[in-house]
């Protein structure tokens, strides 16, 4: 086998500037390009930061149940005696003490804490949610108009058109308490669990548009290339052609948009919640808990900081690490 | 040229079409009576009927719609209860406000058209202005300090920068009012500074993703062949940087802008809400709540009208822009 210089070099280089992959192994090592990236990205300390940082975000999320038993408090739990007579927390900084880390809520007086690590739990339970089933149907969908094209494609351009041209937040609004009523009638008393899954079922049917369109460009600029005639060729079907040649060859950039979509959907989350639609009292938020701290902004501002704050880190966490994997994934990108 | 703005519009025509069929559908297929939200309190069932065969709810659904759109092109005649003859783009009689929705629509749009434009200029001056900086000072310190402005600001939400702002410039310094709308014509300071806390936080939070989009698109553009042309033949930076590389890699920030104007006019919901201001998206949130059925199919309405209409503007200016694009 015999290498070109220039390869040799190359090889050589990526080999040599790689941490102690194998210490022992001397010589050409074939990597795939999965195993770059990866090396990459490892190499990249924004990436590890980040990377780590939302690994602890998401430990936090599921083990809230957990943390709730170190920290010997309830997300419910109301400290009225901690509050003077205005409802307003006693002490400096919205009452922050060894036992309420970030304070207390005024008025409830609830443990600003632990609520913010459910909110923690709940937004990135509806965010990663919303962005598999997005990306799932943009994927299938986006692969479908582009590789068939024709009416099909010109139909579901015009969906994502007229997607594009609804205004999402007061269309939301309209629609998620209208959902609600089908199913609970006037009085009938809403779970959260419903709640949550009526958030999911509106982002997925606003969201897919924009993966859709990413993996149809993608493959209308692959789907004339010769390994997909051959597969056609060799009679292989269209579930195959899409599934098994198409998509493998465009899963980097579905990737980084996926990583993208996740704080994208956390905000919305936020910003539903925000304007009064979404979840209920009962299931701690975070859009919930900036929504209700407005009020108390002159006399309170610890109360508006500290889920302010916590939401800017995670959505802050995410966009760093989605940068870096597309950094890491598109060895052409430049910073 | 002119066959291309023709069925650029047409299509624009079938997408507002579909857009009002199925926000009619959405909200008389919610379960709820719409005239409950309607009618003013003590209701009685009389007066329900009637309120209910003035809005026409007894008709069938085409014949609503028909009646609807009808009321868009060329007016029509509401029942005495709904203000009697209403003029040509009628939307209907709102229940809760008392008056003809298209009153109040032309009561809130100079609202939001003072809050979105100067702050749409502001994000697209700062954020290509940052983008461009950061791209031809690559690697130096106002790179990093450009890309770290944009990533933050990427990462803020609207709602907890604006409390921030309220916070330090209203109730602390106290250097500017609280935030209020006054006519531009009536008296242009106080207009200003009711709005500038508004024109800021958006301005800062949008012309974060401007500054990475141009950035990155300037980058590429400034290693094309094109470029270094330019400069070979003996044109001055500022010509080629200006005129040559910002004209090329200024396309998809323009695809975006046209996105965003277009989607923030048809009403900025979270800041109008944020600052207390009552523009397109507050009002139509408050249709939401109050069951205003008239009021959130106008501000639907608007809404898309403004995205579609970005969306043809943008097509037009992608040929002013760059000359390779044929229109067809």
């Amino acid at each position: 086998m015999s290498l070109s210089p220039v390869e040799g070099v190359a090889l050589a280089e990526i080999e040599s500037s790689a941490d102690a992959g194998g210490p022992g192994i001397k010589g050409v090592v074939g990597r795939s390009p999965g195993q770059l990236a990866w090396l990459r990205l490892r190499r990249d300390r924004t990436a590890v930061v980040s990377g780590v940082l939302l690994v602890f975000f998401m430990v936090l999320g599921l083990a809230a149940p957990l943390v709730e038993m170190v920290y010997g408090i309830g997300p419910r739990e109301q400290f009225q005696n901690l509050l003077d007579g205005f409802g307003m927390p006693l002490g400096y900084v919205g009452g922050v003490t060894g036992d309420h880390w970030f304070g207390l809520e005024p008025g409830l007086g609830r443990d600003i804490f632990i609520r913010l690590i459910y909110g923690l739990r709940t937004s990135l339970f509806i965010a990663f949610a919303a962005a598999l089933i997005t990306a799932t149907i943009g994927i299938v969908l986006g692969a479908l108009a582009g590789y068939l094209g024709g009416w099909l494609d010109a139909v579901i351009n015009w969906i994502t058109d007229l997607t594009l041209a609804m205004p999402f937040l007061i269309i939301a609004l309209a629609l998620t308490p209208a959902i609600t009523l089908r199913f609970y009638g006037e009085r009938g008393q809403v779970s959260s669990a419903f709640g949550v899954g009526v958030l999911i079922a509106v982002f997925a049917i606003f969201g897919w548009t924009s993966t859709a369109r990413l993996v149809r460009g993608q493959v209308i600029a692959l789907r004339e290339r010769e390994f997909v005639e051959a597969a056609k060729a060799s009679g292989a079907g269209l579930g195959h052609i899409i599934f098994r040649q198409l998509l493998p060859n465009i899963w980097a950039p579905i990737l980084v948009s996926f990583s993208l979509a996740v704080p994208q959907f956390i905000t919305s989350e936020a910003a539903l919640s925000f304007i009064g639609v979404g979840l209920s009292d009962e299931t701690p938020s975070f859009g919930r808990m900036i929504y209700d701290s407005l009020d108390f902004l002159q006399t309170d501002p610890a109360y508006v900081f500290f889920p302010g704050i916590t939401i800017f880190a995670l959505v802050f966490a995410f966009n760093l690490f989605g940068d870096a994997l597309r950094d890491a994934l598109d060895p052409k990108s430049s910073r | 040229m002119s066959r291309f703005l023709i069925k650029r519009l047409l299509s624009a025509t079938l997408t507002l079409f579909a857009v009002s069929v199925l926000t009619f559908l959405m909200f008389f297929a919610l379960p709820r009576d719409p005239v409950t939200g309607m009618c003013p309190k003590n209701c009685n069932p009389e007066r329900l009927e009637r309120v209910r065969d003035d809005l026409g709810l007894n008709d069938p659904l085409i014949s609503q719609y028909a009646g609807y759109m009808k009321g868009i092109v060329t007016g029509r005649d509401l029942g005495s209860a709904q203000g009697g003859r209403c003029d040509a783009p009628c939307l209907g009689w709102s229940y809760v406000s008392n008056e003809a929705v298209s009153d109040t629509i032309a009561r809130v749009l100079p609202v939001t058209l003072s809050i979105v434009i100067p702050a749409a200029i502001l994000w697209l001056l700062l954020g290509v202005g940052l983008g461009m900086i950061s791209a031809l000072r690559r690697g130096t310190w106002l790179d990093r300090l450009a890309i770290g402005f944009s990533l933050t600001g990427a990462s803020l939400q609207l709602y907890f920068v604006g409390a921030v702002l309220l916070l330090v410039f209203v109730y602390n310094l106290r250097l500017l009012p609280v935030p209020s709308y006054t006519s531009l014509f009536d008296n242009p300071a106080k207009w200003a500074s009711g709005l500038v806390l508004a024109w800021v936080a958006l301005a800062f939070l949008f012309s974060a993703i401007y500054a990475r989009l141009s950035r990155a698109q300037m980058l590429e553009t400034l290693s094309e062949d094109f470029v270094r042309t330019a400069r070979a033949k003996g044109l001055a930076k500022p010509t080629v940087y200006g005129r040559h590389a910002l004209r090329a890699a200024i396309t998809p920030v323009v695809t975006i802008a046209g996105l965003d104007v277009g989607g923030a006019l048809g009403g900025t919901v979270i800041t109008e809400t944020t600052f207390g201001i009552q523009g397109l998206g507050r009002t139509a949130v408050d249709a939401v709540r109050s069951g205003d059925l008239p009021t959130i199919m106008a501000t639907v309405l608007i809404a898309a009208v403004f995205v579609v209409l970005a969306n043809v503007l943008v097509d037009l200016l992608y040929a002013a822009i760059d000359p390779r694009v044929r229109l067809r």
